[in-house]
């Protein structure tokens, strides 16, 4: 197996294209484990880790521009106001060591439905930004997972940043896991408000073959919470409009019985963690409101 | 001491003698030779054990829980450049049989195979990605039988046989008292156990090096050595002092290493490649590679007096052994003895049964057979104290075991039994405030964020449990220590050498103190553990410091008879003592340098120790004083449950437990931090989930093991009541707490949500009201 090390990224495309059977490896917390279990043989790995630029995040405007090979640690630490939902999702993966490897890129790359980056990249309207020497182009989130461990990349083509707006409102994600820490998610959820466009963005993970928005349920609750006027007065959400909220995110769900978790289980963990991260959501907003008057 | 002239070559990372210069007699807590180097990544484990010359075998496993095998071609895997041996069970010299009680399972499957991981062939090559590799290319052609794998359905006249000699390994029976008596009060239920994983960190390795002499010495993390020994003997078919051990590094055990695992493998390849061969699972191979705890399935009932005072009690028990027996007959013994709890009960019927199954073979596991019936008798308990209206601290007192007490089989409690004293203690200890403040790791979820107090219930549950300390029901349970006193560059030296296993527990400590008490040395080497001693006997059932902690001081006690024999004879003085490498006088005046005494000739004893004798039951009654010793333990458990999601943090799990005498404090509590983690663990996440003989989730991944943020903080009061048959008055720490934690934390949960929860693991659905 060749060792492929870049230092720079125009190498880095050069190799993927040369080797396009060459397996990139960020922080390796999924492809060291796949090699270990003897999964995968691949003929390459390509290490991003000498490539510099992307390690480095950039504000760019009201957006923050997200270097492929940025770390959890990093998002949690750097990137907590621009960034809340991804920084939540991010304080739930593994452990510390995990952390302090992995990276939101290698979560887009291994593409698991189970990713904990993934509901908050749909919630958010994330953009990835994949490049190959044939040129960049750039892919909505909720267009770049294509089935279980499956994405949108080419063969040549490699991650090369993740360009998310800066918050614009409370955003919140929630995740199950039968131990309090360390743990794959047997459901998560993510949340974002956006009260100035009076919009609300979703995020499933872990009930479906691919993470997935709840996009009946996002349509839904804009249109509820303008129709009751709430996005401007703030006022509280009735409990049927909460409940209903759960349960069409409920519905946007198709998951399996598997050793984590009942199907079942899911869906109902799945409406009510919808309603709760709904509800921290919307108080967040009304502190932030209460705060500015 | 006898050195093995066979031996030429040591491998890199086999075991030194523990020479730390601590000090540290009995009761204190003297910093463990191990400890600093398990911190700091130098420890040498079993994995870490290496030979240039050496090569690495692999083991091909069943894929299928019952096949026939109708034929193996070697041929392709022996092809593969780099292997040198390809074994099937027709290249075993000896008897193909192991087995911890009966012998009943080869050593590499003949003709059928009974679980899936039965190891069917094994290959040596000189690297081990050959070796897996030219195993995928052995070719075993299988015809597929019919898997049992429900327990109770494996009792049926017409299930299919898993052995010739039918599906039951053991039915115990008890018949207590008046067996057709009625009460007033009536309280019963079913419980269910999964099945736990000892989950040790470090896997199943060794390394097997051939002798000029046609012998072979293993290297290998086990625990118990001789009877690895006598196995590997009959397999080899070679007279022990042929197969020599010695133990290597162990990263945990719990009981997984009871039976053998890759010993006789490593050994079959070594003998016949002639080459030192090295073998490790990785993790996946370890869940099939090792026995695991029985799941059980359990009836119970109780009648009692509308003030709850126990009448009788009966109980179905039916633990799954699955393919092969291991120890399941002395799980049984225990399950069915001790399985009602540390209650009196004027009348008892109990059946407990081991069945062979297709599933995964089980066997010691931690709380052996205890801790499966505990849930049960717990639940059962509290049951009973809400139908009379007592409380669940009350009933516990009013029924509990005392000095004295017969237990129900007839045995009665000749040391402390502090029963109420215990759960009185737990319930006394300060409870966690009741709001545990906005930090998201103390809700149930953690910092997963999926709750900030929504649905959350507190509960708090109580458990009170015993065990046998020991070997029982007739088991010539001994062990071996040798002792030498020397000089040594001026100095008096103790040896302590025994085959004693230490697995992590602590034993080489205690092993030390024992001989800087005993002989008034401050050096005191503990040799490695091997069989050029004879047998300490298994560190199992909470047995070693008891059990080789007796052995050590009688054959100290041997050494320094013989040295002060040698004293009073020189000195003319009589009613000598040892004390700071001096003979001193009964009133304290020092008469002679211990160096002095001893001169240029050593004292040697070795001294093989038993406890008192257990005695088999009565088959039909089950009656007789099948255990040496009891060790009594409660806890109670504190949990915040979100009743919407099923999600549980536990706040407080504090014990109490009698320890006899805390020969090391420091280890007792480690012992009780663990144990109790290891209980919890069962009640809330740890289950090998079985589906038609096959495991689902053989990993780290889905076999989830507490981590530091699902353990509290503990409370801990540690009670000494010396029990006076046991040296220095010791009483088996070990197990109870894996016993009493896991029925306090399901007592808890109980009580927070309301549900029955009659099975553990209890998860996240049944909580959330998914599963009936
Ligand atoms: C103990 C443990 C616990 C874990 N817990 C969690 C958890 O709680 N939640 C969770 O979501 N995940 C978890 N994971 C999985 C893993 O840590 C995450 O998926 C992480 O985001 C992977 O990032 P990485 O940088 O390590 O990826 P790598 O392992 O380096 O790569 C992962 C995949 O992405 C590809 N890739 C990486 N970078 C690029 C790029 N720039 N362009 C194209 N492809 C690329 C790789 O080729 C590979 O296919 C855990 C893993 C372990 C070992």
């Amino acid at each position: 197996m060749d060792f492929l090390r870049p230092t720079s990224w125009a190498e880095a495309l050069e190799a993927k294209a040369a080797h396009p059977g060459a397996v990139p490896i960020a922080g390796g917390t999924d492809v060291m484990v796949e090699l270990n279990f003897d999964r995968h043989r691949p003929e390459a790995l390509l290490d991003l880790n000498q490539v510099t630029e992307l390690q480095q995040w950039a504000e760019d405007g009201t957006r923050i521009r997200l270097g492929a090979g940025v770390t959890y640690t990093r998002i949690i630490e750097e990137l907590g106001d621009p960034l809340p939902g991804l920084a939540m999702a991010s304080r739930t993966v593994g452990s510390p060591q995990i952390r302090n490897r992995g990276t939101v890129a290698g979560n887009l790359g291994a593409a698991s439905p189970a990713g904990d980056a993934h509901p908050p990249l749909l919630a958010t309207g994330a953009e990835i930004r994949v490049a190959s020497t044939r040129g960049t182009r750039t892919l909505r989130a909720e267009d770049f997972y294509t089935g279980v461990k499956r994405n949108a990349l080419e063969p040549d083509e490699l991650i090369e940043a993740v360009v998310l707006e800066k918050a614009k409102g409370p955003q919140q994600f929630a995740k199950i896991g039968t131990r309090n820490a360390m743990v794959i998610s047997v459901a998560a959820f993510a949340i974002a408000l956006d009260p100035e466009a009076g919009t609300v963005g979703t995020g499933i993970g872990s009930a479906a073959p691919t993470p997935r928005r709840a996009r009946d349920a996002e349509t839904f609750l804009a249109g509820e919470l303008a129709a009751h006027g709430l996005w401007e007065t703030r006022g509280a959400i009735p409990d049927s409009l909460t409940r209903e909220f759960g349960e069409r995110v409920r519905r946007a769900a198709s998951p399996i019985d598997d050793v984590r978790g009942t199907a079942a289980y899911r869906l109902h963990s799945l409406a009510v963690m919808a309603r709760r991260t709904l509800g921290w959501a919307w108080a967040d907003l009304q502190n932030d409101q209460r705060k500015a008057s | 001491m006898s050195q093995m002239s066979t031996r030429t070559k040591q491998p890199v990372g086999a075991p030194t003698s523990a020479t730390n210069t601590e000090s540290g007699r009995i009761g204190d807590s003297p910093l463990r030779p191990d400890g600093t180097l398990k911190v700091t990544g130098e420890f040498a484990y079993a994995s870490d054990l290496w030979m240039d010359d050496m090569i690495w075998g692999v083991t091909l496993r069943s894929p299928h829980p019952h096949a026939r095998i109708r034929s193996i071609d070697i041929g392709p895997a022996l092809a593969t450049p780099g292997v040198y041996a390809v074994l099937t069970a027709d290249d075993i010299p000896g008897r193909n049989a192991v087995g911890l009680e009966f012998d009943d399972q080869p050593a590499l499957a003949t003709g059928v195979v009974r679980y899936q991981g039965e190891p069917v062939a094994l290959v040596a090559a000189d690297h081990p990605e050959i070796a897996r590799q030219a195993a995928k290319k052995v070719v075993v052609d299988y015809e597929l039988l019919p898997v049992v794998s429900d327990s109770r359905a494996a009792l049926e006249p017409d299930s299919p046989k898993v052995h010739d000699g039918g599906n039951l390994v053991r039915h115990l029976k008890i018949r207590k008292g008046d067996q057709s008596v009625k009460a007033p009060v009536v309280v019963s239920t079913d419980f269910e156990v999964g099945m736990q994983d000892q989950a040790f960190l470090g896997p199943e390795s060794g390394l097997a090096v051939p002798a000029e002499d046609g012998g072979v010495d293993l290297y290998v993390a086990t625990q118990w050595l001789h009877v690895d020994q006598k196995q590997i003997c009959n397999v080899l078919g070679l007279p022990p002092e042929k197969v020599r051990l010695t133990l290597a590094g162990v990263g945990g055990a719990f009981g997984g290493r009871e039976d053998l695992s890759m010993h006789v493998h490593a050994c079959l390849l070594a003998m016949h490649t002639g080459k030192p061969v090295k073998m490790v699972y990785n993790r996946e191979e370890s869940f099939f590679g090792h026995v695991h705890r029985h799941p059980a399935r359990m009836r119970f009932e109780y009648g009692a007096q509308p003030d709850g005072r126990l009448v009788y009690g009966k109980a179905e028990i039916i633990f799954d052994g699955g393919a092969y027996a291991s120890s399941t007959a002395a799980v049984v013994g225990n399950g069915g003895t001790l399985g009602m709890g540390p209650y009196v009960f004027p009348s008892v019927t109990v059946d407990c049964y081991g069945v062979y199954t297709n599933n995964p073979p089980c066997g010691a596991m931690r709380g052996f057979g205890c801790v499966q019936a505990a849930f049960a008798h717990e639940s059962l308990m509290d049951e009973l104290a809400d139908a009379v209206g007592a409380s669940r601290i009350g009933v516990r007192e009013l029924n509990g075991m005392t000095e004295g007490a017969e237990n129900i089989t007839g045995q009665v409690i000749d040391s402390a039994a502090p029963v109420a004293e215990l759960i009185r203690k737990v319930a006394e200890l300060p409870l966690p405030p009741a709001d545990t403040g906005s930090d998201l790791r103390s809700m149930p979820g953690g910092v997963a964020n999926t709750t900030h107090g929504e649905g959350v219930r507190r509960g708090v549950g109580y458990a009170v449990t015993y065990k046998n300390i020991g070997f029982s029901e007739g088991f010539d349970d001994y062990s071996t220590a040798r002792v030498r006193l020397e000089v040594v560059n001026h100095e008096p030296v103790a040896t302590v050498h025994t085959a004693a296993a230490e697995v992590g527990q602590g034993l080489i400590t205690i092993e030390q103190q024992i001989a800087r008490t005993e002989l008034g040395v401050q050096r005191v080497v503990v040799h490695p553990k091997d069989t050029s001693v004879g047998s300490g006997g298994s560190t199992s059932a909470s047995r070693q410091t008891y059990v080789t902690g007796g052995a050590v001081k009688a054959a100290c006690e041997a050494v320094r008879r013989t040295v002060l024999a040698r004293a009073a004879r020189t000195l003319g003085a009589e009613d000598l003592v040892l004390d700071g490498g001096k003979v001193v006088s009964r009133s304290g005046e020092v008469l002679a340098d211990l160096v002095d005494v001893l001169g240029e000739v050593p004292v040697e004893e070795t001294v093989e120790w038993r406890h008192r004798p257990t005695e088999a039951i009565d088959p039909e009654t089950g009656q007789g004083n099948a255990h040496v010793q009891y060790a009594f333990s409660a806890h109670r458990a504190v949990v915040d449950v979100d009743v919407e999601l099923g999600l549980v943090k536990v706040v407080a799990l504090d014990t109490a437990q009698d320890v006899g005498r805390a020969l090391n404090p420091a280890a007792v509590i480690g012992q009780i931090q663990g144990g109790s983690a290891q209980g919890m663990g069962l009640a809330l996440m740890e289950e090998i989930i079985v589906s038609d003989g096959h495991i689902r989730n053989p990993s780290f991944t889905d076999y989830l093991i507490p981590t530091i943020l699902d353990m509290p903080p503990m409370q801990i009061e540690v009670l000494e009541y010396a029990d006076p048959h046991a040296p220095y008055g010791v009483r088996g720490v070990g197990e109870p707490p894996t016993i009493s934690s896991g029925p306090a934390v399901a007592a808890a949960i109980r009580q927070a949500t309301g549900l029955p929860l009659r099975r553990v693991p209890i998860r996240p659905e049944h909580i959330a009201g998914l599963v009936e």
